[in-house]
């Protein structure tokens, strides 16, 4: 008989995942590295084209002069990119310490470019999590 | 610095691309329903991308 879901999620409590170094250090790594989170727990693949994928997106971005977001208390949509390009991570600082992505308002192509740099940041934090839910044993 | 400027068009089906392998690797379990998700999540964009090009020419016309 199939189990209701208050039942489903008593079970998946019973079923306590221990908190390993790995479950930290694997979303972190990810974080900081697109693709490393998955690489250093040797789904190779999987890592490889992750790193490739965000990373090819954040500089594409960049190269289309897309504007890099900074920390700020101002408007809400400048937050919300903040939020976004912090997630790529080291790409992130690389490029706040070499003072790119200033963005150019006079081509069409660069508001492409502000859209892929966040796109690649979000994308990142999702592959990062998925580094953690391998880690914790929850995916293969 | 090489400046890059993409077409509409080129920049989301590339946008599209990238997305989608993310989506596959991330949100499915095993290698074969990863391909399968990433290639159903790239169609979507696709459509979605010519779906709305039809829907603004419309509204324009």
């Amino acid at each position: 008989m199939p189990s209701s879901t208050a039942d489903k999620i008593s079970n998946e409590r019973a079923v306590a995942r221990p908190l390993t170094p790995m479950a930290i250090i694997a979303p972190a790594v990810g974080w900081l590295v697109p693709g490393a989170g998955h690489l250093i727990q040797q789904r190779w693949w999987r890592g490889l084209l992750l790193m490739v994928s965000v990373s090819t997106m954040f500089i594409l971005g960049i190269l289309m002069q897309g504007k890099v977001y900074r920390a700020n208390a101002g408007d809400i949509l400048d937050m919300l990119g903040f939020i976004g390009d912090l997630g790529a991570g080291g790409l992130y600082i690389l490029t706040r310490a070499m003072d790119w992505g200033q963005g150019a308002i006079n081509l069409a192509s660069a508001d492409y470019g502000t859209k892929f740099i966040i796109v690649a940041g979000l994308l990142n934090l999702i592959s990062a999590v998925d580094a953690h839910h391998i880690a914790i044993g929850k995916k293969s | 610095m090489l400046i890059l400027q993409l077409s509409h068009f080129s920049a989301a089906l590339i946008f599209a691309l990238f997305a989608s392998i993310v989506f596959g690797i991330t949100q499915r379990n095993t290698p074969r329903e990863m391909l399968r998700y990433g290639l159903k999540a790239f169609a979507w964009f696709v459509v979605g991308l010519v779906g709305g090009g039809w829907f603004m020419w419309l509204l324009r016309h």
